[in-house]
């Protein structure tokens, strides 16, 4: 059965910036924050009524990192591997993740607790190596220590039951 | 807030705010930006009911400022009037500073940073070796005030060098004055800031645009994060004379969206701008107006290109094209179009208030001015410096920044990102400046400063690198796509083992190629870190290749760990954490590891308090 989804809050959106040349990234943006992702029944409203081809929509969403066609986990980890993180470990961090969640970047687990993603530097170099989970930061993580922080945000209290 | 309409109003409200000031109450400085990673809300908050319980309500401000630089030492707290600095402040430290610091007037001790030279507690901000060698021009009010308060930047000569180019400077001596001041563009490439503003007020076609580039993308790079969130007016002010001397009307502020506080203070400075009658129709009651607005990225390093940028801010992919016609002549919609990054703005008020020669004094000959680094990896005093054009990498790396922690020796220096190149300890007295970066191959870029030490392997930098490139190339040409594709599964090769000598004539073969024929920045730069580590690293490489051996001890195919059954206590540690149950051994017996089962993912060797797990 197909999800349904409120397209009056889009629509809202789509008025709001009716006329303004090049809405399509910002009306975008702003629809992602209303659902959490883009599903495809509001991306199909956006086009019809910004006279957009769904292709060009396409095009533009797998251009940016920054949006999802897949619904999200509750919680978004973003683990930092820019150059600071890098140097400092990052790697394993990254790794000790994926093998606790057992899930890859850009996945999302079963059960919508987390999705993980990695990023090019969240700008807070003296953090190294650092993690994002939603907007909080936990930084001179070693790969242990990341898989600890898991904890505070599963649900269940085994990390590992989280992930199934 | 009140609507200002003329620029005597301007100059008066400033001179109201300054008498209103009292220089000797007591001022709590508290960095709420990069701090709040390490507690900063909460010694807030201790703060805020420390004064309560003393009485000192009313009688002591605390400003919620933006980076004080020394984020190694996060969180920092500053007290004036006496300039007291505080650092690794946690709550329960806040009752003893106010009791020393705002009812005794002394410094608490126990919190001052000690100079690591001789252990000695510096009291004052100013005298911290970590401060002491730098000049803070673009950074002079981070740290110093609350950037959500357009009253606090007016306080500090704000706005004041707008009025000057509003009331006594026709647009082609702004253009001139910024021409003489010797200011490049602190993006990257370096271009003269007053000659891009010259090409764009001549060039044919109506409305022009001023865009803001905000998109800090290397990764390593902090300062325009720091600059937005600490100073956003000032920000504003460059652009306001930048576009006073163009002939724009419309400006954008295009931010990464990675930086949720940075959005938060640009949004607020621009509505109380407004509100102030600083941005609009009629400022001031001239016939000037502009109008600013805020983009936000949505996440493609690309962007940070002046073409891609413009292209994401039409609502497209971002996507470079060819130069020329360059944005001076053909940028947003086609129009006339000036974009300079954060730090360049900056750089202007200052420029305007204190005129050309001073600031072309500082500086070498040809590269003028301050640079902002941004210092992180394997160095102690890892954070945000000004330092004057011309300093040796050596004064920053060991002065400022304090030297490589636990005394491992210094192996390079990272400058540029992804698109700089890897300087070597042969070279720590270079002076940095545009020039000179680049005869050493490498580039200024937007002022990352990454250190490595002896742990850190120049093959899988430069394969770390490339990575970054490989992923973030548009893939609209050739070399880019391709090339950076090939060099990257060469090293990966070669980080593999799997390396041939041959390799590296190959990659010295695709190297130029990729720099000469690609499109934009990102892909004629993205070799630099192949090609500098190749220069000075050379015997890295081979080491991979010849004796499949990484000296470094990073890459693991060529490495293995191993447990010291002399070192090891039996204390199960790294038994209980590997998560391979690779480790076994009894209770105070040396363990052992099985090779046959080990990821090699380094767990043991992070957890291990005896240093008993070797790499080999």
């Amino acid at each position: 059965m197909p999800e349904l989804f409120d397209l009056d809050r889009v629509d809202q959106v789509l008025e709001k910036y009716r006329g303004e040349e090049g809405a399509l990234i910002p009306v975008l943006q702003e629809t992602q924050n209303i659902y959490g992702y883009l599903p495809e029944v509001v991306l199909r409203r956006i086009s019809r009524s910004m006279k957009v081809p769904l292709s060009k929509i396409y095009g533009v969403i797998t251009f940016y990192a920054q949006f999802y066609l897949h619904p999200r986990g509750r919680h978004t980890i973003k683990s930092c591997q820019g150059t600071a993180c890098h140097v400092r470990g990052a790697k394993g961090v990254l790794e000790s993740l994926v093998r606790e969640l057992k899930i890859e970047p850009g996945e999302t687990t079963q059960d919508l607790t987390f999705s993980l993603e990695t990023v090019a530097c969240v700008g807070t170099c003296f953090l190294a190596p650092v993690i994002m989970i939603d907007q909080d930061y936990y930084g001179k993580l070693t790969p242990k220590r990341a898989v600890d922080v898991l904890k505070k945000y599963s649900q269940r209290r085994d990390g590992k039951e989280a992930s199934r | 807030m009140r609507k200002l309409s003329s620029i005597e109003e301007l100059v008066d409200l400033q001179k109201t705010l300054l008498e209103a000031r009292d220089p000797h109450r007591p001022r709590i400085r508290i960095c709420m930006t990069g701090c709040r990673a390490f507690g900063a809300v909460e010694v807030r908050d201790a703060f805020l009911k420390c004064i309560d319980e003393k009485g000192l309500s009313g009688k002591v401000d605390i400003v919620e400022t933006g980076c004080h630089g020394f984020c190694a030492r996060a969180p920092v707290v500053a007290i004036d009037p006496q300039g007291f600095f505080y650092q690794q402040i946690s709550p329960r430290d806040v009752p003893e500073i106010v009791q020393e610091s705002l009812i005794e007037g002394r410094a608490a001790e126990k919190y001052l940073y000690k100079d690591p030279q001789n252990g000695k507690p510096v009291p004052l901000e100013k005298d911290v070796p970590f401060y002491r060698e730098q000049m803070k021009i673009v950074l002079r009010n981070c740290g110093q005030i609350d950037p959500t308060r357009i009253e606090d930047y007016l306080v500090r000569q704000g706005y004041l060098a707008f009025a000057k180019v509003l009331s006594s400077m026709s647009p082609e001596k702004v253009i001139e004055e910024v021409i003489r001041s010797g200011l490049r563009g602190r993006g990257g490439a370096g271009f003269p800031a007053g000659q891009k503003w010259k090409f764009c007020r001549n060039a044919p076609g109506e409305p022009k645009y001023v865009i803001c580039n905000a998109d800090e993308g290397d990764p390593g790079a902090f300062m325009d994060r720091a600059v937005l969130e600490g100073d956003p007016h000032t920000v504003l002010e460059g652009m306001l004379i930048a576009a006073y001397a163009i002939g724009a009307r419309t400006g954008y502020i295009y931010v990464r969206a990675e930086y949720p506080i940075a959005v938060t203070h640009v949004k607020k400075a621009v509505a109380d701008a407004k509100a102030m009658g600083l941005l609009g129709e009629k400022i001031l009651g001239t016939d000037f107006s502009f109008d600013v607005k805020i983009k936000e990225g949505a996440g493609a390093f690309v962007c940070g290109e002046e073409t891609a940028l413009i292209a994401s801010i039409e609502g497209r992919r971002g996507m470079p094209r060819t130069r020329p016609p360059f944005p001076a002549n053909a940028g947003l919609w086609g129009k006339p179009t000036n974009i300079n990054n954060v730090e360049t703005y900056a750089n202007i008020p200052p420029i305007i208030h204190r005129g050309a020669e001073w600031y072309a004094s500082l500086g070498t000959e040809k590269s003028k001015g301050t640079k902002i680094f941004a210092l992180a990896g394997k160095i102690n005093n890892t954070g945000l410096v000004e330092v004057p054009m011309g300093i040796t990498l050596e004064r920053i790396i060991f002065e400022i920044g304090g030297g490589i922690p636990q005394g491992k020796a210094f192996k390079a220096a990272q400058t540029g990102g992804p698109s700089g190149g890897c300087i070597p300890a042969s070279l720590l007295n270079l002076p940095i400046d545009y020039d000179s970066l680049t005869a050493a191959g490498a580039i200024m870029g937007s002022g990352g400063l990454i250190i490595t030490d002896e742990n850190t392997c120049m093959v899988d930098l430069a394969k770390f690198f490339l990575t970054f490139t490989q992923s973030e190339s548009c893939g609209r040409c050739v070399p880019c796509r391709l090339g950076t594709k090939r060099m990257l599964e060469i090293l990966q090769r070669i980080t593999e083992g799997k390396g041939e000598l041959s390799d590296l004539e190959t990659l010295k073969e695709l190297a130029p190629m990729v720099k000469d024929t690609s499109l934009c920045g990102l892909g004629q730069t993205a070799p630099n870190p192949v090609l500098t580590t190749l220069n000075y690293f050379l015997d890295e490489y081979k080491a991979h290749i010849v004796e499949k051996r990484c000296p470094a001890g990073v890459c693991k195919a060529l490495i293995r760990y191993e447990i010291d059954a002399e070192a090891c206590t039996g204390c199960g540690v790294c038994r209980k954490a590997c998560p391979q149950k690779a480790i076994s051994g009894k209770p105070k017996e040396p363990h052992s590891l099985d090779q046959s089962l080990c990821i090699k993912c380094g767990i043991c060797y992070n957890e291990c308090k005896f240093n008993a797990i070797k790499v080999l």
